[in-house]
C-alpha cells in the first residue's frame, strides 16, 4: 500500500493507529486517582509531542542518515513560527498561508545556510550551524526588532491589517474555521478524555511527514545518504558528488524544523526570538539521539520521552513524595525524599543530563536499542544471531602482509 | 586615536577569557584528541569557587553584646569572621578583602583532581568513539554540572567583590601620554588582562622548558612512537586534562568580580570559546591565544557606535561572521597543523 512493502504499511498502520489514540492511551488513570498527575492526555503537552515528533523526524533525517551533526536548526523553528505570526497579522488567524510560507522560507533559508556549510564536515559543519543560528538568534533580539518584535515576542494586535478577517471569522487560530483551541471533553466511567482540535491538526500533519521519512528512509535517495555516512571517501572515488544530496537532506530537514515551528506558533498565536537559541537546537540533538538516531521512530519516542517527563516529574513535588512512601517508617521515608529531592521539580534538567549520558555511554542505538536488546533477551534470540559474526568465520583468513 | 586605544582595551578582557578557556579547550583536544563540551562548566566552577571562598570566609561567630539593642530591641548580635578572630583584625579583614584573589588556592587542587577524575572516569572511554559522542557525552556532563551548582548556589547571579585596590578605574590615558579622563579604565580588567597573560606564559613555558612539557608536545606529535619508546603517555595525557581544566578554572576565578557568576555563564562562553578555537585552528595553542584576542578586540571594536551606523547589528554577529568567513576560506584556521582535523 502507498508505495510501502507489506512490513512498513503495518508499521505504518500502527503508528497511525497510535497516534489518533493517543488522548487515550496517555490517559490510563482515572480522574481523581492518585496516579492522575501521570496522565498525559491534556491538549497542550500532546500538541508539544507530535509538533516536537516533527521536528525530530526532520532532524534525524540530517543527523540519522548523513550522520552530519547540525547544532543549528533551532534558527528553523524559528523562522517558521515568524512566518505563521506574519500571516496572522497581515491576512488572518487561517494557519494554512502561515504553514505554506513557514515551509518555504524555512526550505530557502536551509538551503542558504546549507549551501555554505556543507562546504565543511565534521565539528567544522557543527561550528558553522551553530554560528549562522546563534547570528539569527542576535540579530532577532536586535536589529530585526521590526521583523521579530525583539524580546517581546511576535504577536497580533487590533490595528494589524489582516486583510482577509470579517465579522465572523474566528479570534483565534483556526483552519478553515476549525478552532485549534476546541476540545471535545468525553466522560467515561473515572475516565476523562480530551479530543483536541488543534492535536488532530498536529497529529494528522506528523503521520503525513512521517509516511514522507517513512519513504526517504527506503528510498535510494536515503540509500545514498546512509553511504555518505558510512564512508564518504569511498562514494567519492565511485564519482558519486555527495554534495547535492546532503543538501537535498539538509533542506528537507530545515523544512520539516520550519513546519514543527510553524505548528507551534498555530496552537499559541505568538513567536519569539528565544526558540532560535543554541539551547533550542541542543535540545533536538538530545531528543534525537535519546531515541535513537538513524531509526524511524526513535526520534519521536525520544521527543514524547523528554516533553513528557519535562511536564510531569517538574510538577512532583517534596508533599507527594511524602504522600507516595507514607507507608514506610518515618526515618527511611524522610530519607528517601531527601535523596529523591534534587532530581524532581526544577532539577528535572538534572535527571535530563544523567540519563542523556547514560544511554550515550551504555545505549549508543537510545531507548529503540534498549528496547530490542530487553526484547531479544526475553525471546533468546540475540544468542544466536550475534556469535558466528564474532567468531570471525565470516572474515577473510590473514594472510602475511608481503605476498 | 583615544577612543581606538579604549576599544582596544575593553577587547582585552573580554578576549583574555576566550583565550584562556580556547587554551584549555585545545590543550585537550590536542593531546587527547576529544573535544570537550563540559569545557564551559569549568570555567562556571572555577567561578564558583571564587563564590565559595567568599562565603567559607564570610562564616562568622555570632556573640550577643547585652549593653546595645538593635531595631527590634533584642541585644545586638555582633557578627566576627572566624577568620579576624584568627589573625586579628587587620590581618582578617585583609584576606576578606582578598578572598578572590585567594580562591586561586582553592581552586588549583579543586580542578586539577576534578578534570583527574573526569578523564579517568567518563573521557577515557570515549577515545575510540567518534567525535559526535564525545560531544554530545561531554554535552551531557555540562548539562550535569551546571545543575548541581544550581542546586546548591541557586539560579540567580552572586555578586564577588575584587579587592578594594582594584575597585575602582584608573586613567590609562595619563599613562600613555593621552589628556586626562581620556581613556578610563575599569583597574581590575587591567588586572584581568595580566593574570591571563601570566597563565598562557605559564602553560607555554611549562610545555617548552620542563622535560614533562617536552614529552608531552612528542605525545601530541606522535603518540604511537612515544609509547613505544616505554613512556606512559596516557599519565601525562591525563594530567595535561587536569591542567587544562585548572586553566579554565582560573580563568572563572578572576572574572567573577568582572561578572557576577551565574550557573549558566559557562555555556554562554562555551559556543563563542569554540568559535574560537575553530578559528584559530584545532589543535593550534598560539592559534587559540591569538584567535581569542583577536575576536575579543574586533567584538568590541564592533560595538563602537561609529561602526554600529554603518552596519546596524553588526556588533551581535561579528564573531560568528569572522568565524564562517575564515572556516570557509581557511579550511584550518588561522594557525591549524597540517593534517589536523582537516576534514
Amino acid at each position: 500500500m502507498l508505495g510501502l512493502s507489506k512490513k512498513d504499511t503495518t508499521f505504518l498502520l500502527i503508528v497511525i493507529f497510535l497516534t489518533l489514540a493517543t488522548p487515550i492511551l496517555l490517559q490510563p488513570f482515572p480522574e481523581g486517582s492518585a496516579m492522575a498527575q501521570f496522565n498525559a492526555g491534556y491538549p497542550d503537552l500532546m500538541q508539544r509531542f507530535a509538533i516536537y515528533g516533527i521536528f525530530a523526524i526532520g532532524f534525524n533525517i540530517l543527523f540519522g542518515l548523513t550522520g552530519y551533526l547540525s547544532f543549528g536548526h533551532a534558527a528553523f523553528l524559528g523562522v517558521g513560527s515568524y512566518s505563521v505570526v506574519w500571516m496572522y497579522k497581515l491576512l488572518s488567524y487561517n494557519v494554512l498561508p502561515g504553514l505554506v510560507l513557514a515551509v518555504i522560507t524555512s526550505a530557502l533559508f536551509a538551503l542558504f545556510i546549507g549551501y555554505i556549510s556543507l562546504r565543511r564536515s565534521g565539528i567544522y559543519f557543527s561550528i558553522l550551524t551553530l554560528a549562522f543560528a546563534q547570528m539569527s538568534f542576535n540579530l532577532a533580539y536586535s536589529v530585526l526588532t521590526p521583523l521579530t518584535n525583539g524580546e517581546t515576542g511576535l504577536q497580533v494586535y487590533t490595528d494589524d491589517p489582516q486583510i482577509l478577517m470579517d465579522a465572523a471569522s474566528p479570534n483565534s487560530p483556526h483552519f478553515f474555521g476549525i478552532l485549534m483551541i476546541e476540545s471535545t471533553k468525553v466522560n467515561i466511567g473515572g475516565w476523562q478524555f480530551t479530543f483536541n482540535n488543534g492535536y488532530y491538526f498536529c497529529a494528522i500533519i506528523a503521520i503525513i511527514v512521517f509516511y514522507l521519512s517513512l519513504r526517504i528512509f527506503r528510498s535510494p535517495f536515503g540509500t545514498m545518504l546512509r553511504a555518505i555516512k558510512t564512508n564518504q571517501t569511498r562514494m567519492n572515488y565511485t564519482g558519486l558528488n555527495p554534495r547535492p544530496y546532503t543538501l537535498a537532506a539538509f533542506v528537507i530537514s530545515g523544512m520539516y524544523a520550519g513546519l514543527a515551528g510553524g505548528l507551534l506558533a498555530s496552537m499559541d498565536p505568538l513567536a519569539g526570538a528565544e526558540r532560535m537559541q543554541w539551547t533550542a537546537s541542543g535540545e533536538v540533538v538530545l531528543m534525537t539521539i535519546l531515541g535513537g538516531a538513524g531509526t524511524l521512530m526513535g526520534p519521536v519516542l525520544g521527543a514524547g520521552f523528554i516533553k513528557y517527563f519535562e511536564n510531569i516529574f517538574s510538577k512532583i513535588n517534596d508533599n507527594i513524595l511524602h504522600s507516595w512512601f507514607s507507608a514506610l517508617p518515618d526515618g527511611v521515608e524522610d530519607a528517601i525524599v531527601f535523596m529523591v529531592h534534587p532530581f524532581i521539580g526544577k532539577g528535572w534538567s538534572l535527571t535530563l543530563g544523567l540519563l542523556f549520558m547514560m544511554v550515550v555511554i551504555f545505549l549508543p542505538g537510545g531507548l529503540i536499542e534498549g528496547g530490542t536488546r530487553i526484547w531479544n533477551a526475553i525471546t533468546g534470540k540475540n544468542r544466536k544471531s550475534n556469535k558466528p559474526g564474532k567468531d570471525g568465520k565470516h572474515h577473510p583468513k590473514p594472510t602475511a602482509h608481503v605476498n | 586615536m583615544d577612543a581606538i586605544i579604549l576599544q582596544l582595551l575593553n577587547g582585552l578582557d573580554k578576549g583574555s577569557a576566550y583565550a584562556l578557556i580556547a587554551l584549555g579547550l585545545t590543550l585537550i583536544f590536542g593531546t587527547l584528541g576529544v573535544v570537550n563540551f563540559a569545557h564551559g562548566a569549568m570555567f562556571m566552577i572555577g567561578a564558583f569557587c571564587a563564590v565559595t571562598m567568599q562565603k567559607i570566609l564570610g562564616i562568622s561567630t555570632i556573640t550577643l553584646d547585652p549593653e546595645k539593642l538593635d531595631f527590634l530591641g533584642k541585644p545586638l548580635q555582633i557578627k566576627t569572621p572566624i577568620v579576624e578572630s584568627l589573625f586579628g583584625k587587620g590581618i582578617g579583614d585583609s584576606i576578606i578583602n582578598w578572598s578572590v584573589p585567594l580562591s586561586i588556592l582553592l581552586a588549583i587542587p579543586v580542578m586539577l583532581v576534578l578534570g583527574y577524575i573526569m578523564e579517568r572516569g567518563l573521557i577515557k572511554h570515549f577515545y575510540k568513539r567518534p567525535h559526535a559522542d564525545q560531544i554530545l557525552v561531554t554535552f551531557g556532563l555540562a548539562i550535569v554540572l551546571q545543575e548541581v551548582v544550581k542546586y546548591f548556589y541557586g539560579a540567580n547571579p552572586i555578586p564577588t567583590a575584587a579587592p578594594d585596590m582594584f575597585r575602582g578605574s584608573i586613567d590609562f590615558g595619563v599613562l600613555i601620554g593621552f589628556a586626562e579622563n581620556a581613556i578610563i579604565y575599569p583597574a581590575w580588567r587591567l588586572v584581568y588582562f595580566l593574570f591571563s597573560m601570566a597563565i598562557v606564559g605559564a602553560v607555554f613555558a611549562f610545555l617548552r622548558f620542563t622535560t614533562f612539557g617536552m614529552v608531552v608536545r612528542a605525545g601530541m606529535a606522535d603518540r604511537e612512537t612515544v609509547g613505544l619508546l616505554g613512556i606512559n603517555i596516557d599519565k601525562r595525557f591525563t594530567i595535561m586534562f587536569g591542567i587544562a581544566a585548572a586553566v579554565a578554572g582560573l580563568a572563572g576565578v578572576m572574572y567573577a568580580p568582572i561578572n557576577s557568576p551565574n550557573y549558566h555563564m559557562g555555556m554562554d562562553f562555551l559556543v563563542l570559546s569554540f568559535v574560537v578555537v575553530v578559528v584559530g585552528g584545532m589543535g593550534s595553542l598560539p592559534g587559540a591565544v591569538l584567535a581569542g584576542f583577536l575576536l575579543g578586540i574586533l567584538e568590541s571594536f564592533a560595538s563602537m557606535n561609529e561602526v554600529k551606523s554603518v552596519i546596524p547589528g553588526i556588533d551581535q554577529i561579528i564573531i560568528y561572521l569572522v568565524a564562517i568567513i575564515i572556516l570557509l576560506t581557511r579550511p584550518r584556521g588561522l594557525m591549524g597543523r597540517k593534517g589536523v582535523m582537516e576534514e
